[in-house]
Parts: C-alpha cells; structure tokens; sequence
C-alpha cells in the first residue's frame, strides 16, 4: 500500500490550520468585537464555502489562480511560483475552502466571552493582543480546539475543490480523497475500502476525542 | 484632584436621556454614587475608565485623560459580577495586574484571602470574588478606585466583611474612590460625600449626614 497520499493530505491539512489560525484569529476578533455595518457582509462571505458546491468554489478558485489571471500570473511572474497544479495551489485553495471553519469557532468563542473580563484586562494595562493571548483564548477552549480540529480534519476529507484546483500528480497533488475517487474509478474496491475505512476510522477519532475534550471543559465550567 | 464634565447622550429603557456631569473629586475621598435603576451612574464609571466615549473632558492632576486610552489610565476598576479572569489562580490574577509579589500577599493578608491564594477563581463563592476582585483593582496602586456595586451580588453577612475590608483598604491606601451603591447604610458606612443622580444629572451632593438620614435605627435613606 502507498500511504504518500495520506501523508500529503495531513501535510495539507497541518500547513492551512496553521496559516488559516494565524490569518483568522485577529479577524475573528475584530468581527466578534464591531458593530461595524459591514459585519454581516464579511460573515456572509466568510460562510460562502458552506453552502457553496465545491464544483463553484473550486472552478472560481481554479479562475482566480490561472496563469492568465491578474493573481495567478503575478506570482507566477514575480516569485515563479505556480498556483493552479501544484501543493501551494492546494494551500491557498484549502484556505479558502476551510476558512469558515476556522473563523466560525473562534468568532463564536470570543462573542462568548464575559466583556467584563477582557475590560478588567485592559484596565490592568495589557494590550488587546496580551488580553487576546492571556485571557480570551485561555478562557474559550473548547472553542479553540474545535476550529483547529474541524479544519484540519475537513481540509483532510475535501475532494472536490482539492481535484478541481490540484489534479492528481503524484506526491505533489494526490491526497487521500482523489486516491479513493482513482481506485474506484479503476474499480479497485479493495484499496478504496482500506483507504475509506482509514478515512473513516480517524475522523471518527478526532470528533470523539473534541467531543470528549469540550464535555469535559464543560463540566469543569470553562465553556 | 479629579475634575469632571462629561456629556452623553444615552438610549435608556426610558427613552433617550442626556447625561450631564460636572463634579471635583478630592484627593483621597470616597465618594458614593447614589440614585435609581438607569439614572447613569454605571456609565459614568465607564467614562472615568475609558471604557466608554463621551463629550467633554476629565482631568486628573490637571493632566487631561481626553487621549489616555484605558490601559494607561492607572485606574483600579471592581465590577458587580466580579469580572476574574478564570483560567487562573487567586494570585495570578493579582500578579497579572503587576508582578509585585510582596503587594500581593499585603493585600490578601489584608482581606483575609491568603489562605486561598493558589485556588482557581471559579471554585471560590461570590464573596471570595468580589474580595480577589477588589484586592486585583489595587494591585497597580490606582490614582482612583471604581466600584460598580460591589456589594449588591452578596448577602448581608458578606456585604459586612467586604464593606469593612473596602473601608481598611481605603484606610491603608488612601485612594481616591468612587462606588456606585443603592445600599444608603453601606454609603452612610464608607462614604465621606455622597453624590445623588437622577436621569443623567446630579440632584444632591454633599456630606454623608447632609444627604442621608437615619431612617431607623439601623438604616439609612436619602433626605427628602
């Protein structure tokens, strides 16, 4: 059995939480502290891959990363770096698709926060992003691991967008979910069932163990 | 020391309503804000603090706070549901405020807390809060104190030893200290001037005795 397809699609999953993290974290604050009018346009948009088939997400996506747009060929002129067919074309792709995963949570965690508390830190002279690190984040757990395992673990089981924008090259854009689809197609029901059952058995894992995580938080009263 | 004139327009259960405060705050007094449900004494803490806009100006040592954003107000602020920051200890939310240990143990040495200065703030009663509450809003020696309510969340066995443990800190510290109560025994205990609002504005301001009167022989009650 080839496993370099699974170990791709956890290099991916691994790469956009890390990055999606970093990017959402100050927006999903200033979202759940604004009263801006543009708040529920952002949310809107932000929810879009959602609701959105990921033939239409992905054929944009494919698009907007196409050598012969104005994004693709900048940074396929400037850097070299060529976005659609490629693992990075997969990382910017997976951002997009995961994003609202990760904005979600953590915008509905800081919303849930008591406003007392984060003003008894900015009384105490910390800063937002002190106030962010040390109270916000500490005091909604549950909320925080479960943006960061659900985008993981839905940018490991995506397909669509992932086929549409990368493809199927070997070690560069063949993850799990187009390895099971190529089995299938090439009626190899014995490695698809391996890989499925795989697939399967770890998401099954993960969402325990963030139930179990969030249950337990629960009942000690950080929620 | 403190010199006041805020103006805001604030949307009450009663409609909109202009507040409208013009007040001088001696150095070291303890002011006790009095008046109904929505007459503007909780945002006119906030004001002080910072952690609401309004027109106007506020003046500490003739130095203006007009641009001083909360953080650097150097105000000690006690919230009605306490506002402790949960994830950590009684010490640590103290030592988060400043890290000077040595204040620390004074202050919970003072309020009785040493005891319980390694538990976590959730496992504490209401009354332990409010006290690391209050012991956290002095850790950065404040120019001025801010209660919201600090008594109206505890029984009357609790309001007694917070409201001796608020009059020992005042005592040692000398802060200058504004609590918003609707309880006219514990403004007639700890007060030296009690100010009255009523819809955004002052109505009565004078000495605890000019303002309040025994109304029986344990309570107190604002003149008519």
């Amino acid at each position: 059995m080839d496993f370099a397809p699974f170990l791709l699609s956890f290099k991916l999953a691994g790469l956009t939480t890390l990055i999606l993290f970093t990017l959402s974290l100050p927006f999903a604050w200033w979202l759940s502290q604004t009263d801006s009018k543009s708040k529920p346009i952002l949310e809107a948009i932000t929810a879009l891959p959602i609701v959105l088939p990921p033939s239409v997400l992905g054929f944009y996506i494919l698009v907007v990363l196409s050598p012969h747009s104005a994004v693709g060929g900048f940074f396929e002129d400037i850097f070299g770096i060529k976005l659609v067919f490629s693992f990075t074309g997969l990382v910017v792709a997976s951002c997009f698709y995961s994003l609202p995963f990760m904005v979600q949570p953590l915008q509905n965690g800081f919303e849930s926060l008591n406003k007392h508390m984060l003003e008894a830190s900015y009384l105490a002279g910390k800063s937002k992003l002190q106030t962010i690190w040390h109270v916000a984040l500490p005091n909604m757990k549950p909320a925080l691991i479960t943006a960061l395992i659900i985008t993981f673990a839905h940018t490991v089981g995506e397909f669509g967008v992932v086929l549409m924008v990368g493809g199927s090259i070997p070690n560069e854009t063949k993850v799990a979910s187009v390895a099971i689809y190529e089995m299938v197609e090439v009626m190899e029901y014995g490695k698809a069932h391996i890989y499925s059952g795989l697939m399967v058995a770890m998401s099954f894992v993960v969402l325990l163990l963030v139930y179990i995580f969030n249950h337990k938080q629960k009942k000690i009263g950080i929620v | 020391m403190l010199n006041m004139d805020i103006h805001k327009t604030l949307h009450g259960s009663q409609g909109k309503m202009s507040l409208d405060v013009k007040l001088d705050i001696l150095q070291g007094e303890f002011v006790v804000l009095m008046g109904e449900s929505g007459s503007g004494k909780t945002t006119l803490l906030r004001i002080l603090a910072g952690l609401e806009k309004a027109k106007g100006d506020v003046q500490v040592e003739g130095h203006s706070w007009k641009d001083v954003p909360t953080q650097h107000r150097g105000i000690g602020f006690v919230f009605q549901d306490y506002a402790l920051f949960e994830n950590m200890s009684v010490e640590e939310n103290l030592l988060f405020v400043n890290d000077d240990t040595s204040l620390a143990k004074e202050l919970l040495e003072l309020t009785e807390l040493s005891g319980l200065s390694s538990r976590n703030v959730k496992s504490l009663s209401g009354g332990q809060k409010q006290r690391v509450s209050l012991c956290r809003a002095m850790m950065n020696r404040p120019k001025l104190l801010l209660m919201d309510e600090p008594l109206s969340a505890l029984d009357e066995k609790m309001q007694a030893i917070l409201q001796r443990e608020i009059a020992i800190l005042h005592k040692t510290f000398g802060t200058t200290t504004i609590m918003v109560s609707h309880d006219a025994a514990s403004a007639y205990a700890l007060a030296d001037r009690v100010v009255v609002m009523e819809q955004g504005k002052i109505i009565k301001d004078g000495s605890k005795d000019e303002v309040l009167q025994k109304s029986t022989r344990i309570s107190y009650s604002l003149v008519d």
